[in-house]
């Protein structure tokens, strides 16, 4: 087992510990710093494994976007440490979700792969530019097409009806 | 793993934290000197020669008050926040080149690892503004959540502008490609670079997260001690790492008369220049409000960002 195997267990047992602790935490914003905690650690893994760009990549979207966005939700809406309270019907079908998710990606990387070591040798991010930009430029560029769509949609949605409460701002331009 | 590796790691994480620990100071006492004669005053003066001691004597006072944890906070959240805040920037530091030879750790990707890292200090308010148990601070942390979102795309939109005309995302690489045109080229994405950074550090004038005269304090308003003082060196960490970067990015780093030798002085200059510029934003501008501070993001700096882009593109594709 070399340094890097052992570097690879130890980020990895990180990752799936505060993954495990994010969802068995009562206090629903400990949920979420250990979420932080279990993709920062996945970020960790995919640097281990020689994949930079990924991982750079998921600690500035996953670590510094999407969480922050999390926890100003939360913050938004709950107060306190008030616990969640989960049903037992809810704990179980998660747990068969959850379970079953794990199987099938199990049983489908042995298959594709077996039980044999493979070495990993990723492309380094110019590889991952040139492939993102020549082979895969169109499905790229329906993807930003996808998002601003989204965009438009919810500048839509947000002042489409016109309720009681704002009659700041929209109200001036509607017809 | 031989002696003289393990050897030059131990030196250059020795030589990174030195920096961490110092030039934060420096940046600190020409706040307090600059602000003080913009202002038409003295500034700190009594401790040791015009008051060059006076952050030693700051230090020395924190670590004697006491470590309070409001009982009403989320124990280890609120004890664990300043860490949060502090370590992306003593990370991101460590890739930050002073010259071609003078950096710590030289990954590939660095422009990419610095934005990365330091987007994961936001966590550290956010962490403060929730664990205190305080409704100043949730506010304070709110307002916090909400700037860095905004102003983390802008930032990072200019920053790839650079990448874009230098071809590569290693900062040692865009130095080398940096030419003093670049000066009027990267123009509009050096002022949304700044702009953003500043935001990003929670500076007047987008301090409205620790807005005194509204929130009391923000997310820092119940530390007291060793924890806010590493609230206050997270932000001076914070000036330097945008400082460096930015002299890095946009001003050519090392390139200077004697470049081969003085380097990395010029790289510090070049940074100490910035971290004056942005001091001296705090002493000339007033706080914007919320809502200005969010227009100003999304309705002036993305579209002049994007349009550095485009024209950053046009360049490579005309002249590349």
């Amino acid at each position: 087992m070399s340094g890097l195997d052992l570097l690879f267990l130890a980020v990895g047992l990180l990752t799936a510990a505060s993954a495990v602790l994010a969802v068995t935490s009562r206090v629903v914003l400990h949920a979420a710093l250990w979420l932080v905690v279990a993709l920062g650690g996945l970020a960790g893994c995919y640097l281990v494994l020689g994949a930079e760009l990924v991982a750079l990549v998921q600690l500035l979207i996953y670590v510094g976007g999407v969480v922050v966005l999390v926890l100003f939700a939360l913050m938004l809406t709950r107060h306190g440490n008030a616990p969640v309270q989960a049903s037992a019907g809810h704990r179980v079908l998660a747990g068969v979700v959850a379970a079953g998710l794990t199987v099938l990606l199990g049983v489908t990387l042995t298959a594709v792969v077996g039980w044999t070591r493979v070495p990993v040798t990723g492309p380094d991010s110019t590889d991952i530019g040139t492939a993102i930009f020549g082979t895969w430029v169109w499905p790229f560029e329906l993807l930003s097409l996808l998002l601003l769509l989204a965009l438009v949609a919810a500048v839509a949605v947000a002042r489409g009806a016109g309720s009681v409460e704002d009659v700041g701002a929209a109200t001036e331009e509607e017809p | 793993m031989d002696l003289a590796f393990a050897l030059e790691i131990v030196l250059k994480t020795a030589a990174v934290m030195a920096a961490f620990l110092s030039l934060p100071l420096l940046v600190g006492q020409t706040e307090h000197k600059v602000m003080a004669h913009m202002q038409g005053r003295l500034g700190p003066m009594e401790a040791g020669f015009h008051g060059i001691g006076q952050l030693v004597a700051d230090g020395i006072k924190f670590v004697q008050k006491e470590d309070i944890t409001p009982a009403g906070a989320d124990r280890h959240v609120f004890r664990l926040a300043p860490a949060v805040a502090l370590v992306p920037y003593l990370v991101a530091l460590a890739v930050i080149p002073l010259s071609a030879s003078w950096v710590a750790a030289d990954v590939p990707a660095s422009l990419l690892f610095v934005l990365a890292v330091t987007s994961v200090g936001v966590i550290g308010t956010l962490m403060a503004g929730w664990g205190s148990g305080n409704k100043y601070s949730l506010i304070g942390g709110l307002r916090a959540g909400a700037q860095l979102v905004s102003y983390e795309l802008p930032i990072v939109l200019a920053a790839a502008s650079v990448a874009m005309a230098a071809g590569t995302l290693s900062l040692t690489g865009i130095v080398g490609a940096w030419s003093p045109w670049w000066l009027l080229w990267q123009l509009p994405g050096a002022f949304v670079f700044l702009t953003a950074a500043v935001a990003e550090l929670q500076r007047t004038p987008f301090d409205a997260p620790i807005a005194d005269a509204e929130i009391v304090f923000g997310p820092l308003t119940e530390y007291s001690g060793l924890r806010f003082a590493f609230f206050l060196l997270s932000e001076y960490a914070g000036i330097v790492v945008m400082s460096l970067l930015f002299a890095v990015l946009y001003l050519g780093g090392w390139g200077g008369p004697w470049s081969d030798t003085l380097g990395p002085v010029w790289t510090l200059l070049k940074g100490l220049a910035v971290a004056v510029l942005i001091i001296w934003l705090r002493v000339a501008w007033p706080r914007v409000r919320e809502d200005q501070l969010q227009r100003f993001a999304w309705t002036v700096l993305l579209p002049l960002a994007l349009g550095q882009l485009a024209l950053t593109g046009a360049g490579v594709v005309i002249w590349g």
